[in-house]
């Protein structure tokens, strides 16, 4: 099983690589937008640089978690080479494994190029201890958003994947305070902000990399978030199931 | 002899659209099985059965010994993909390579690849082949896991006649070594190259199941059409039916029919005959309407 799980890894890659635009449009905008805002506004100062460049990697993540993986699911369905391979001698699992383990490992290559203009333009520090804990508390976090990249992808065509998925994303990461950091925010954003799974996850990295308290309401919406996608991307998962292989 | 598919009474239903009305067929080890019929008339549900994308909504569906839903029983298939969704960016070596991965028993590489006359193509990505390529690189996944039975859905449609007949030799081959083919065509001249045992499917039932030379006999059916009021009854229809005015019979002998036809004195006009296809025969010959209109 777990070869299987490697093989169809390796061709997700594969196609991932040759057509990279999506991988290239998730690792290059944050990094762009990290030298447009965070560099002249706050590069000179290690904490809010430091923070900053959490919130960025897991802007970037979040972009391959969402937009990334809703567009390969809906993809996927369309294409008649999803049910051949449905009659090969295995269940959905390697394949669904596969696609998932693809968009960690791009998501992972992603975040570098946020890393290095943090690390060449500011004067953001870190432990290597912190950055490990930053990073794995990343991929931790973005659990919420892959359940609602495959309840998107399971729910709705291509091409309205894309659409919806930025739209979901967008706001998503503004509100959460990924763009912006929260003490900058209208009154009425912060007051909305701790509602957003982003900004729970936040939260989190900012814990992880310079060692802030996350705030109570923030988790706890995450964690219900969390339940509430997971609940709505099995039923999606169970749906689209019952219409293509039932 | 043993049975490696079996249908039993299913039914399969998508909504309020019949697609199998209880339909039964056994697929025997060592046959190669021609399955002829229209748009529609239930190939694509009986071969989606077979190969587990699909349950039946009544009936049993068995295949080599156990169900078509556990995985382990599918190690003795292949199955052709439909060639417009292979992956564009993979190589072609990389699709076999992935397909084989899911098999205990491979087929080498090398061997397959030269078999369907990709040999060269081995480094060349997907969307950089020809249809026709394409095409033979669909079919030749079939046979990537060693398989005992394939289905192969249409396997030369878009091909020009030299690659049908390479086609054709390889699978002869694979039936020739002991393997069981069941295959869906278009092509009339396909089945009868291949095929030895012929099933006509039509409104999600066998119409017939016969020796390939009992079908092509059918063949001879010839469908005769004019514009008529009122008809007599006439010797040797096999069906008929009426559209826009006209009414077309279906007959053996379309000779003796106008014969009758004249000589019975009814005001007729626009009689045509033409030679029917075999699923216009077979259409034809279960419409539901009697023999007098």
């Amino acid at each position: 099983m777990s070869s299987l799980v490697l093989a169809h890894t390796r061709y997700l890659m594969i196609e991932q690589l040759r057509v990279p635009i999506g991988p290239l449009a998730g690792a290059l905008f944050p990094a762009i937008a990290m030298l447009a805002f965070v560099v002249p506004f706050a590069g000179k100062d290690p904490v809010a640089a430091t923070a900053a460049t959490g919130s960025f990697m897991l802007f970037g993540a979040m972009s391959n978690a969402l937009i990334g993986l809703s567009i390969s699911v809906s993809q996927d369905r369309e294409q008649p080479w999803n049910p051949y391979l449905r009659t090969l001698p295995a269940g959905p699992f390697p394949h669904f494994a596969g696609r998932i383990l693809t968009v960690l490992a791009v998501m992972l290559v992603s975040v570098i190029p946020v890393l290095l203009v943090s690390a060449q333009f500011t004067e953001a520090t870190i432990t290597p201890v912190r950055l490990l804990l930053g990073v794995g508390v990343l991929v931790a976090v973005l659990v919420p958003f892959l359940l609602m990249g495959l309840f998107i992808g399971f729910t709705l065509s291509s091409k309205a994947a894309i659409a919806v998925s930025q739209i979901v994303f967008f706001p998503l990461g503004i509100v959460g305070g990924l763009l912006l950091p929260p003490q900058f925010m209208p009154d009425f954003l912060q007051t909305l902000s701790p509602y957003a799974p982003t900004r729970g996850a936040a939260e989190l990295v900012w814990w992880a990399t310079i060692g802030t308290r996350p705030g109570t309401v923030a988790l706890v919406m995450l964690a219900v978030w969390t339940v509430v996608v997971a609940a709505a991307a099995v039923w999606a998962y169970r749906r689209d199931e019952g219409r293509r292989f039932s | 002899m043993t049975i490696l598919a079996r249908a039993i009474e299913v039914t399969r239903r998508y909504g309020d659209v019949l697609a199998l009305d209880r339909l039964s067929l056994d697929i025997k080890a060592g046959e190669l099985v021609g399955l002829l019929g229209p748009n529609g008339a239930g190939k694509s549900t009986l071969i989606n059965l077979f190969v587990g994308l699909r349950r039946p909504t009544s009936g049993t569906v068995e295949l080599l010994g156990g169900s078509p839903q556990d995985p382990a029983v599918r190690r003795g298939i292949g199955m052709t993909p439909q060639e417009t969704g292979l992956p564009e960016s993979l190589r072609v070596g990389e699709i076999v390579d992935i397909v084989s991965a899911h098999f205990p028993e491979k087929a080498d590489k090398g061997e397959l690849l030269e078999r369907f006359g990709l040999s060269d193509l081995i480094r060349r990505q997907v969307g950089g082949l020809s249809g026709g390529q394409r095409r033979r690189l669909a079919v030749a996944l079939a046979f990537a896991g060693r398989p005992r039975l394939v289905f192969l859905d249409e396997p030369t449609t878009g091909l020009d006649v030299e690659a049908r007949r390479a086609l054709w030799d390889g699978v002869r081959s694979f039936h020739e070594d002991g393997g069981t083919v069941l295959l869906t065509s278009h092509y009339l001249e396909e089945i009868e190259a291949l095929a030895e045992r012929v099933v006509v499917v039509g409104h999600g039932r066998v119409l017939a199941d016969d020796t390939v030379r009992a079908v092509r006999d059918m063949v001879g059916v010839r469908r005769v059409s004019l514009v008529a009021e009122d008809l007599p009854d006439l010797p040797g229809v096999l069906g008929s039916e009426r559209a826009d005015g006209r009414v077309s019979l279906v007959t053996t002998d379309p000779d003796r029919l106008v014969v009758e036809l004249v000589r019975s004195g009814v005001p007729f006009s626009g009689l045509e005959i033409r030679p029917t296809t075999l699923e216009e025969a077979f259409l034809a010959i279960t419409s539901k309407e009697g023999a007098h209109v």
